[in-house]
């Protein structure tokens, strides 16, 4: 960012080292890229908030939210507009302070990520050195606003779904660090935009295709993550069956609000993560950008603006992909119990990332030494997984096809 | 006073270091002693790291590196000093450290 | 700009800190060391120690803290218990002391001194501080010490089940 900003004060004519307006101007627009990036986390989390209500619509053959708008698309907005006008109420014996400052540390453990998400190939607001390690730790700030709500709240619904819910990321993020530590391994750096450049535009080129074990690393960290979002199956902290609400059972209003702005901003956050883990990122067929040599940068004119917006577009839609599929296991899966969530991460995820980790290493010795058995397992593995995507869509059209699937997509949609 | 240079540094972490060493001496709370602990630990990370990158040769990490390790001592010496918290209240049912004196007798 | 910046992570620093030693509710304790850290992190930024900055936000604010805070709500201290502040004129004559000697090295330490280098040499020096220069360190000169920590932590991991479970 700051290379950018040089580039643009030297545009108007002034030196950055010496121009006595350079700080100004760096301040200025850390705060214009502060304003983007919230206003990016806080409208996608209320378009995810509409199109989670029509896929569960979609899932339990009813209708959803449809009266707001084309599709019911203004819902969201008018959510949010009741949330603002709302009374926010702050309970007697709550403490006070802790009380009304917990929402917004969860706010800013998320939106933090942002900054060093890739968007595409040029669209980073940060490329850091540590990019990876920097998303997961300040994603630890949310764990710290849900115990300072759960606590504060002076209620055992709220406190019982903070314990929870601080067990269970705290549990989590040891398996999804270990996944995470797989494409780090595998590309050498820890920047998002590296790992992103050290894989390729087709599928044999992403880690997840890899080997075996980066294959079980995405869906370990895929697990860890809807686990770390508090998603069903994972959503013990906010069990209403149990809990009323978990740890936002005494917010209301704008407060409230954000505790589910953070929670559906989360499955963008995990889905660009995966995506740009194992997935390949924002990498353009034909025309790959690896470190040594940059394909997109060498178009010429309206052709870069073009491959630009194709690589805004490749990674928008792998990321809302995921998204979906976030969304579908919601809608299908049932709330695991407590001792079944820390059973699978402690007896099973963590020693299975914890052997994944060993075998990339040794993985990466022995493709050091053969490389044709680099390029064997990748088309075994991707050739694995087309067979069972494949077969999976046809058995889901058998499925249609035998229960009669009758949504009317013309007259109430 | 426009540069900041290494004595600003040593000043935070000798005042962190002085409220650390005030919360383990005058706490009787065993989780407050932790803090300090914690606190104390940090001050010391505060020096290795300043004075890495002033006084050490240019590129050398030895400060960095060493400080490292004692993140990870404080972490370890947090996990265990909780255990030790929690078995104390188990036994006493207090953590006032001041209560816990079975050896004195 | 840096200046200003460590003006405000240093007084950050030093107000959080304070808050752990002037309350008595362990939990705002908690809190405020956070906060603490979280500036600490800061103040290791401006020292070009990005990594350290980072794994001390991820050791501390996500692991330790949390530790901390589950601690507290599973003893779940009544008001009585956490005791009163006590103002006596042994602590008046005490913190008038640390004051005057606070003053007095700060005066002393904050006159000007030529250093023979400043904050740019190392900054000018690519990746200084970052993964990589830390981990060429890290695994190269003291990758004894570095595996001897795993060690450490195996045993911590260990004795902390054994002491807190009793039987296992």
């Amino acid at each position: 960012m700051q290379a950018f900003l040089d580039s643009l004060i030297r545009g108007w004519g002034h030196d950055p080292q010496t121009w006595v307006w350079t700080q100004l101007i760096y301040v200025a627009f850390m705060g214009l890229f502060s304003f983007a990036v919230i206003n990016f986390a806080a409208v996608t989390a209320g378009i995810f908030s509409w199109a989670e209500r029509r896929v569960a619509g979609r899932m339990q053959s009813r209708v959803g939210p449809n009266r707001a708008g084309p599709g019911g698309f203004y819902q969201w907005i008018a959510d949010a507009v009741k949330l603002l006008t709302k009374e926010d109420l702050v309970p007697t014996e709550a403490d006070q302070f802790l009380f009304r400052i917990a929402p917004y540390f969860m706010m800013v453990g998320f939106a933090c990520v942002f900054v060093a998400l890739p968007f595409s190939h040029r669209l980073v607001i940060a490329e850091m050195n540590v990019g990876v390690f920097y998303i997961i730790a300040v994603t630890a700030l949310i764990v710290v606003g849900i115990i300072m709500s759960g606590w504060s709240s002076n209620s055992k619904w709220s406190l019982f779904g903070a314990i929870r819910s601080a067990a269970q990321i705290i549990s989590y993020e040891i398996p999804a660090g270990m996944a995470l530590m797989i494409p780090v391994l595998l590309s050498g750096t820890l920047s998002t935009q590296g790992i992103i450049r050290a894989q390729g535009p087709w599928p044999w080129e992403w880690y997840i295709f890899h080997d075996p074990a980066s294959f079980a690393a995405f869906f370990i960290y895929f697990i860890s993550a809807l686990a770390e979002g508090n998603r069903t199956p994972f959503d013990l902290p906010e069990a209403e069956s149990e809990l009323v609400s978990g740890y936002n059972t005494e917010y209301s209003g704008m407060r409230f609000s954000y505790f589910f702005l953070v929670e559906w901003g989360n499955m963008w956050v995990m889905s660009a993560l995966a995506t740009t883990m194992f997935l390949g990122g924002w990498q353009v067929p034909f025309l790959p950008v690896t470190d040594a040599a940059d394909k997109i940068a060498m178009l010429s004119g309206g052709w870069t603006v073009l491959a630009e917006l194709a690589s805004i577009a490749i990674f928008t839609f792998k990321t809302l992909f995921f998204v979906f599929i976030v969304m579908w296991l919601r809608w299908t899966l049932p709330r695991i119990r407590v001792d079944q969530m820390m059973n699978m991460c402690w007896k099973y995820l963590v020693p299975v990332s914890f052997a994944a980790v060993l075998f990339v290493a040794g993985w990466m010795l022995v493709i050091h030494a053969v490389p044709a058995l680099d390029w064997i397992m990748r088309i075994v593995l991707t050739a694995g997984g087309a067979i069972t995507l494949v077969m999976f869509w046809l058995r889901t059209l058998q499925n249609i096809k035998d229960t009669g699937d009758k949504f009317d997509f013309t007259s109430n949609w | 006073m426009n540069s900041v240079g290494l004595p600003h540094f040593l000043i935070v972490g000798a005042a962190l270091f002085a409220l650390g060493m005030v919360t383990v001496v005058t706490r009787r709370n065993a989780v407050g002693i932790l803090m300090g602990v914690e606190l104390i630990l940090n001050a010391a990370n505060v020096n290795f790291i300043a004075f890495n990158h002033y006084v050490d040769a240019p590129g050398r990490l030895t400060g960095q590196v060493f400080s490292i390790f004692v993140i990870v001592l404080a972490a370890a010496e947090a996990a265990v000093g909780l255990a030790i918290v929690l078995a104390i209240f188990q036994t006493f049912r207090t953590i006032d450290v001041q209560e816990t004196d079975l050896l004195r007798e | 700009m840096e200046a200003v910046l460590f003006y405000i992570f240093a007084i950050g620093v030093v107000v959080a800190g304070a808050q752990v030693v002037l309350r008595r509710n362990p939990i705002y304790g908690a809190v405020s060391l956070v906060a603490c850290f979280f500036f600490l992190a800061g103040i290791y930024v401006l020292l070009s120690a990005h990594l350290i900055a980072i794994l001390q936000v991820m050791v501390y604010a996500g692991a330790v803290m949390v530790l901390f805070v589950f601690v507290i709500m599973l003893l779940n201290l009544k008001e009585e218990e956490l005791g009163e502040m006590h103002v006596t004129t042994m602590k008046g004559i005490g913190l008038a002391a640390v004051l005057v000697l606070v003053g007095f090295i700060a005066w002393k330490a904050l006159t000007p001194v030529q250093f023979a280098r400043d904050m740019a040499v190392n900054e000018q020096i690519h990746g200084f501080g970052g993964v990589k220069a830390v981990g060429n360190v890290l695994y190269r000169s003291s990758v004894l010490p570095f595996e001897v920590t795993s060690l450490l932590l195996l045993v911590a991991v260990v004795s902390a089940v054994v002491i807190a479970k009793g039987k296992i």
